[in-house]
């Protein structure tokens, strides 16, 4: 157990930007609200997965929809006392403790409003460590939990709660609750027993997100170069370091997609690399030769600050670096691939781990 | 007819007059004085007189200054404001100015979230609450507050609420109130707009002295039929009137300034722009005649704003960079002698060893005396050279959107750093008067409007929407003053919002033209 003050809050909103691995929103809009409420109503306290009793209640909390709409209306606030009672009600339980549902960009802040708010513990656990764009995509999927009973509220008081035969209809119902809602809501789902998120979660994210973003800020200070100190404490495999010439975007259904790419600059002037993305990116390649993919994290850091450059920031002539960060284990199952492995997003490429494909290995 | 261009920097005040071929009949550069209006004075007598032209035949008087930046950042002469948000029941999970730091949100005297605002697709939040913001007017009245700013949500695809808390405020505080809307500062991000909203509504007192201490120091100097200008930060100008209402769009007019006045003299429209100073480069992107823009959030005194700044990079190379040799290598700043240089560098006669020495011993410059650069050892020279040219054309190429070569201009006092040839570059100019290419900037500068909606193409087609949006842009560029006929667009941006039905896409237009 430890407490989560606001400097605490802001290496953790660093780091969840790089563990967005380009999507999940700017953290910026939600570690303002965090702040907001830790300022109203106090610290907030952060539990380590094996502090929870098996036998009590968790509910995750996430915002549904666009970035942009979340940074035009924020939330209104009472969002989650009406998340808390729908889900407390419908179980007629008390609930122990939230915790995210999703460690990458601005959904890694809005649980710490919830917590400071409501005056609720947090725990340090995600089901996805880091960031994908489907509600299906947790690692509680494949340990068979439901994501219904699944609560919904937006800042102007609508809300429902839903409970679905599939957590594909789970995903469905909350798209078109979301749009009817004016595009952003406050959802409360996989609600579950401390046994359960104990099993299936991926274990401290929280502190893996806070060490991240203090890796970054303090990425000047330490031994080496500032390049050798960030791969260092992210544990990332250098990919690439070049400029942008292209982006290309297409909107399919309810996501962003498109490609990145990139001309080599210093060590890998020459060569040419591209960056696939839905949402969040999906697959990295040098010269023809594909390097890393989904599950694994692949990130575009600034090649100066090493900040997280998400996909609605690439541009023109941005110069950035590439990095693979290895994903939570459990994701290179076959259970975990056939959920969030390149096939899903429609690549046809077999998933090799990074750390073997950076190498130029087969698997 | 002639026009004249005033640049204040953070070292330098700059001013030339331009003729109607927009030739440059005079120069000047002098320090920037602490009283910022004696150094304007000071300036503008010189040029004058180094010009001898018939000081009414000047029609028009442009000015980018840097007093607003300072301002923020020094905290000084801000006004006390009153600050209103429309957009409850959302947003309240994020009061304003929530990580502001203290002084600076002390000038919000009164801050209130009141019923409004709009969803992306302009159906109402909630009706506006008229009553909560006549009662916060009839605060911010009685504590003699004389600027408001008022921002709401996704109000740049409708203004309607701010517009009509604009129009109560008036009728509650008075003709004479200064209110500053966000839907004409910012972009789509309601926090980022409202800051610089916030900002911009604290910098009246700062836009009322420099707009006034301008016209006045004119007067005085026998300009009395020139119409009056200030130069914003994407390269164009605004009016006295429209320059006291939003005097943030001032904050970074002088990089600006500098890439246009290098474009002009260059002829160019398209190419990278190095300006070597003293102790950095800064290097930009000239694009169809304007500065590339900045693709991230932009800080202003510690405020995270979302009005875009021109994208340039800054390295530690000037002619005052220190130069040393350590096991064979030999390294070029970051630091530097700066404006000391006159005194610590090898050829006037001090002790350290400078990029500009390199230079002389090269003979790239005759400056100073080249005697006291002779002894410098060759390999070393040809060392250190070799360095400063990496630097330049690692950053150049960096800034580059293709591996195309460009072309590149070189302005500032440092560019006698460079000779001859640089990788990546189809050619290498160095206009004439390229020490004042701010203040001609400033003097050529354009009008122009920018049009940024949310559009869903399955509604309207991207073409048609495109075509609605370029025509309004337009015609926001001839409100301003442009001449119809020499508007053109320069910027078009799409970016397609994910969780949006109907393929919607943030549509942002720019067009600008000529003054009429």
């Amino acid at each position: 157990m430890r407490i989560i003050g606001i400097k605490e809050l802001e290496d953790i909103a660093l780091g969840a930007a790089l563990l967005g691995a380009g999507g999940g929103g700017d953290p910026y809009i939600g570690k303002l609200m965090a702040i907001g409420a830790i300022r109203e109503c106090g610290p907030v306290t952060l539990l380590d997965p094996d502090e929870v009793p098996d036998g009590e209640l968790i509910v995750p909390i996430a915002m549904m929809g666009a970035p942009t709409v979340l940074s035009e209306k924020g939330i209104g606030g009472n969002e989650y006392k009406q998340l808390y009672d729908m889900v407390s009600q419908f179980y007629g339980r008390k609930i122990f403790a939230f915790m995210p549902m999703e460690a990458g960009g601005v959904n890694s802040m809005l649980p710490f409003v919830a917590a400071a708010r409501l005056g609720l513990p947090l725990v340090d656990v995600d089901g996805m460590g880091r960031a994908f764009p489907e509600l299906q995509m947790v690692t509680f999927t494949m340990g068979g939990v439901s994501a219904t009973p699944m609560a919904l509220t937006d800042e102007k008081g609508n809300s429902a709660i839903f409970k679905t035969i599939t957590n594909k209809w789970a995903e469905d119902f909350a798209r078109a609750v979301t749009m009817s809602c004016g595009g952003s809501v406050s959802v409360s789902l996989y609600c579950m027993d401390g046994s359960v998120m104990k099993k299936y979660g991926v274990r401290n994210i929280v502190t893996r997100s806070e060490m991240l973003g203090r890796a970054i800020r303090e990425v000047k200070l330490g031994a080496g170069t500032p390049e050798e100190n960030f791969l260092k404490a992210s544990e990332g495999f250098k990919l690439f370091r070049g400029k942008i010439t292209d982006v290309l975007r297409e909107v399919r259904g309810a996501f962003n997609f498109g490609k990145v790419v990139l001309e080599g600059i210093s060590e890998y002037k020459g060569k040419t690399s591209y960056v696939e993305f839905q949402n969040e990116n999906l697959v990295a390649a040098v010269d023809g030769e594909i390097l890393a993919t989904t599950p694994d994290l692949i990130c575009l850091v600034d090649t100066e600050t090493f900040i997280p450059v998400p996909t609605d920031a690439l541009k023109y002539g941005k110069r950035v670096m590439i990095v693979g960060l290895k994903c939570y284990e459990a994701w290179r199952s076959p259970a975990g691939l056939e959920l969030v492995g390149p096939r899903y997003f429609g690549c046809d490429t077999d998933y090799i781990p990074v750390e073997i494909r950076s190498k130029g290995g087969e698997a | 007819m002639y026009r004249l261009g005033i640049d204040v920097g953070g070292t330098n005040t700059d001013a030339v007059i331009i003729d109607e071929n927009l030739k440059v009949v005079a120069q000047t550069k002098t320090p920037t004085t602490e009283d910022v209006y004696g150094g304007i004075v000071g300036v503008l007598a010189k040029v004058l007189e180094c010009s001898g032209i018939d000081r009414t035949q000047i029609r028009q008087a442009m000015l980018g200054t840097t007093q607003c930046t300072n301002a923020i950042v020094e905290r000084k002469n801000l006004a006390r404001i009153g600050v209103m948000r429309i957009g409850a029941p959302a947003t309240l999970g994020i009061l304003p100015m929530v990580d502001w730091a203290e002084d600076l949100k002390a000038v919000a005297e009164e801050i209130e979230v009141i019923g409004g605002g709009f969803e992306y697709d302009g159906k109402a939040i909630a009706s506006l609450d008229e009553e909560a913001a006549r009662s916060f007017f009839q605060r911010c009245k009685a504590k003699g507050l004389k600027s408001i700013a008022i921002s709401g949500v996704f109000s740049t695809v409708r203004d309607d609420n701010e517009q009509e808390a604009a129009r109560i405020c008036r009728e509650v505080m008075g003709d004479d109130v200064h209110i500053s809307v966000s839907s004409k500062i910012g972009s789509m991000g309601l926090i980022e707009r409202e800051n610089a909203t916030i900002l911009n509504a604290a910098l009246y007192k700062v836009a009322r002295s420099f707009t006034e201490s301008f016209a006045k120091s004119l007067a005085e100097q026998g300009v009395t039929n020139a119409a009056v200008y200030f130069s914003q930060n994407d390269g164009t100008l605004m009016n006295e009137d429209y320059a006291r209402k939003y005097p943030i769009l001032t904050i970074a007019c002088g990089p600006t300034n500098s890439i246009r006045g290098a474009s002009y003299l260059s002829r160019l429209s398209d190419a990278v722009v190095i300006d070597i100073g003293g102790t950095t480069t800064d290097i930009g992107i000239l694009q169809n005649g304007f500065p590339r823009e900045s693709s991230v959030a932009v800080t202003v005194g510690g405020v995270r704003t979302n009005f875009r700044m021109p994208d340039i990079i800054s390295i530690g190379l000037g002619g005052g960079s220190i130069v040393r040799e350590k096991d064979g290598n030999v390294t070029v700043g970051p630091d530097s002698v700066g404006y000391r240089i006159t005194e610590k560098a090898l050829v006037f006669g001090g002790d350290t060893l400078t990029a500009t020495d390199i230079a002389v011993r090269l003979g790239y410059a005759d400056i100073g005396d080249p005697s006291k650069a002779a002894h410098i050892d060759e390999a070393l020279a040809n060392k250190a050279m070799t360095r400063i040219v990496e630097m330049v054309e690692e950053n150049v190429d960096a800034m580059k959107v293709s591996s195309e070569d460009v072309d590149v201009v070189l302005t500032g006092g440092g560019s006698i750093l460079l000779s001859g040839r640089l990788a990546g570059a189809r050619q290498l100019l160095k206009p004439e008067n390229f020490a004042v290419a701010n203040a001609i900037g400033s003097a050529i500068s354009k009008v122009s409007g920018t049009y940024e909606k949310l559009v869903s193409y399955d509604a309207t087609p991207r073409e048609q929407a495109l075509e609605n949006a370029k025509r309004e842009a337009i015609e926001m560029a001839v409100r301003s003053g442009a001449k119809a006929e020499t508007v053109e667009i320069i910027d078009v941006e799409d970016v397609p919002l994910a969780y949006h039905p109907g393929n919607t896409c943030r549509v942002k237009i720019k067009a600008a033209g000529e003054l009429a």
